[in-house]
């Protein structure tokens, strides 16, 4: 662990001075940033009534909007058909063509980043905490509340202290049976869950350079758990081959300064590293996945979705996995694509199939059993295997339900298996 | 937003996260008068009933970390939460919290200088919160000009609508 005393502008700094229209920027400074992306969720709902108390009439730019519900899709309750309906009246009285509403829909994140609304260089805010994820194209991409959602809508600004950057420099090759997610993990339980509050993360290094773009997704997502304001990854050709078919506004890539002054650099080398599990109840409480199997933990619930983990690749992976397996008995399976295209594609590829043959239940794509307010609800005591990221008392139902945090890979294994299993065993 | 604001105490621990200040089955609700039954179901089930209006709730470490849900201080807010003060907050609720109006304040160590039913009295300028039942203080420095400010017109819903009313006044006159 190092801090670097350069002069130089980190990531996060070279993209709020360009949102604030300066040259330079330094941390603690207060910069009125020019929005590239706004999104909503259900939680959008909430940004309606403080919209007209503003007294607003008008959106800023309504083709840097974008609306997408996932939390209940299709409405689950009254409630929820009461957000979506609240969300459409507004979308078409203010006059906001991107609505990915059902039929068209997934999660917020995963829609942002296929269809190519956050590009390199961008602010953009969302109100969903996981905003984060979007970072993954070199982007400051934060999570904000519906009522600053109002004021952005209003303005096309907010304000943002600048925050201090925390560097992590991976290097290494992960083993058989290693991810991305489990390089989060470790990672979250290194800097636990306030070792980022306020503060953007850059990741670099070899490793970083080697993930593809969904890999970056997944620990760009979870920067969340560690309080970060963002989390990001310098854009590179890897970022412009998936963007350029797709990207909806121009790019400004942006790097940091080679002598840029980081709050502090933590170096990790994943070499060595097993498969991680986050243990309850909390994102930080991570153990090497080998050893908590020697606990023999069983499940009851298995989820494997999320914005973290619920992307092609990650359920190409568990289908090649469950393949020729079946979900143990007394095991409830719920697999949840990220979004209404990855789902097609699962349709396409037979994964829906031989998730469901197996045992599983495949459904259409949400948020789904992650937040406890949908579907796969726990009760009491229950245990649950998930590759989404919380695990806090009450995240997935019961207040005493156990949810442990893992790889698609692992997640899959302890279906099959019906206990933490370490996924190598089934490789 | 007083300058001096005192209240009796509701303490809470390190790492309340949102999941148990409003879980995740009452987020369909949007009536902050519906939402306030349900504050704190899981981290402190009494509080919903039992807390009063001028409330201060005092809580440990990484305050109402996790989802971005502004259920959270709507539901505070609507039950007349004075103030919420913590040894350190998740930056979302703390925007959050203040965009609503809600005084909240983060300073080190204030956790352990309170119990349960204490009174708290917090000078917001001169950055001080004591205990009056002990005489036990801690001192921050005062939040920047932009939050007092924002505290001060009531929020941000305020404070738009002031400048969108300018911005029009501008376009008028031109």
């Amino acid at each position: 662990m190092s801090a670097s005393n350069g002069h130089g502008m980190t990531l996060a700094e070279k993209i709020l001075a360009r949102a604030g229209g300066l040259d330079h920027v330094v941390p603690g400074q207060i910069v009125e940033g020019n929005v590239d992306l706004a999104m909503m969720h259900e939680q959008g709902a909430q940004t309606v009534l403080p919209f007209h108390q503003m007294g607003a009439e008008t959106v800023w730019d309504p083709d840097r909007v974008v609306i997408a519900i996932d939390h209940w899709v299709p409405a689950s309750t009254e409630g929820a058909a009461i957000l979506h309906r609240i969300l459409r009246k507004f979308a078409a009285e203010t006059h906001l063509p991107h609505f990915y509403d059902v039929g068209n829909h997934g999660i917020c994140h995963q829609i942002l980043a296929e269809n190519g609304w956050v590009v390199p260089g961008d602010l953009a805010v969302g109100t969903d905490s996981h905003t984060n994820m979007l970072g993954a194209m070199g982007a400051v991409a934060a999570g904000i509340g519906p009522t600053e959602m109002a004021a952005v809508l209003a303005l096309g600004q907010l304000w943002l202290k600048v925050p201090p950057t925390l560097h992590i420099r991976v290097r290494g090759r992960f083993g058989r049976g290693v991810t991305a997610k489990d390089l989060i993990l470790r990672i979250l339980g290194e800097v636990k869950t306030t070792g980022a509050t306020y503060k953007a993360v850059e990741f670099s290094g070899p490793t970083i350079e080697a993930l593809s773009m969904p890999e970056r997704f997944t620990i760009c997502n979870m920067t969340t758990e560690m309080g970060a304001k963002a989390g990001m990854v310098a854009p590179d050709e890897k970022t412009f081959d998936y963007l350029r078919p797709i990207a909806k506004h121009s790019m400004h890539p942006l790097r940091a300064d080679a002598d840029a002054a980081y709050e502090r650099t933590i170096d990790i080398d994943v070499s060595d590293m097993p498969p991680m599990v986050a243990c309850p109840y909390s994102p930080d409480n991570v153990r090497p996945l080998p050893e908590v199997v020697l606990e023999h933990v069983k499940v009851d619930q298995v989820f494997l979705g999320s914005c973290t983990n619920a992307r092609i690749e990650d359920l190409r992976e568990g289908a090649a996995m469950m393949k020729g397996n079946k979900v143990a008995p007394g095991v409830r399976f719920i697999v949840s694509p990220a979004s209404t295209k990855i789902y097609q594609q699962c349709l396409e590829e037979g994964i829906i199939e031989t998730f469901t043959k197996a045992g599983a239940v495949f459904t259409n794509s949400s948020c789904s059993a992650c937040f406890g307010g949908n579907m796969g609800i726990l009760a009491p005591d229950e245990v649950c295997a998930s590759s989404s990221n919380r695990n806090f008392p009450g995240r997935m139902g019961a207040k005493e339900a156990r949810i442990y945090l893992l790889s698609p890979a692992a997640t899959v294994a302890a279906a099959i298996r019906g206990e933490l299993t370490d996924p190598r065993d089934l490789m | 937003m007083k300058d001096v604001i005192e209240g009796r105490v509701w303490v809470l621990g390190a790492d309340v996260d949102t999941d148990q200040i409003i879980s995740g089955k009452h987020l369909t609700i949007i009536d902050p008068n519906e939402l306030k039954k349900h504050v704190f179901e899981i981290a402190l089930p009494e509080f919903a009933t039992e807390a009063r209006e001028g409330d201060i709730i005092v809580a440990d470490e990484n305050f109402a970390c996790g989802s971005s849900r502004e259920h959270a201080p709507q539901a505070m807010r609507a039950i007349g939460v004075g103030a919420v003060v913590a040894d350190s907050f998740a930056r979302i609720f703390y925007r959050n919290a203040i965009n609503l109006g809600i005084p909240t304040i983060e300073v080190r160590g204030v956790r352990k200088i309170f119990e349960k039913g204490d009174t708290a009295r917090i000078e917001m300028r001169a950055g001080k919160i004591t205990n009056l039942r002990t005489g036990a203080f801690v001192t921050f420095p005062p939040l920047p000009a932009h939050l007092l400010e924002l505290l001060e017109v009531g929020g941000l819903v305020e404070k738009v609508r002031v400048e969108l009313a300018r911005r029009k006044a501008v376009a008028g006159a031109a």
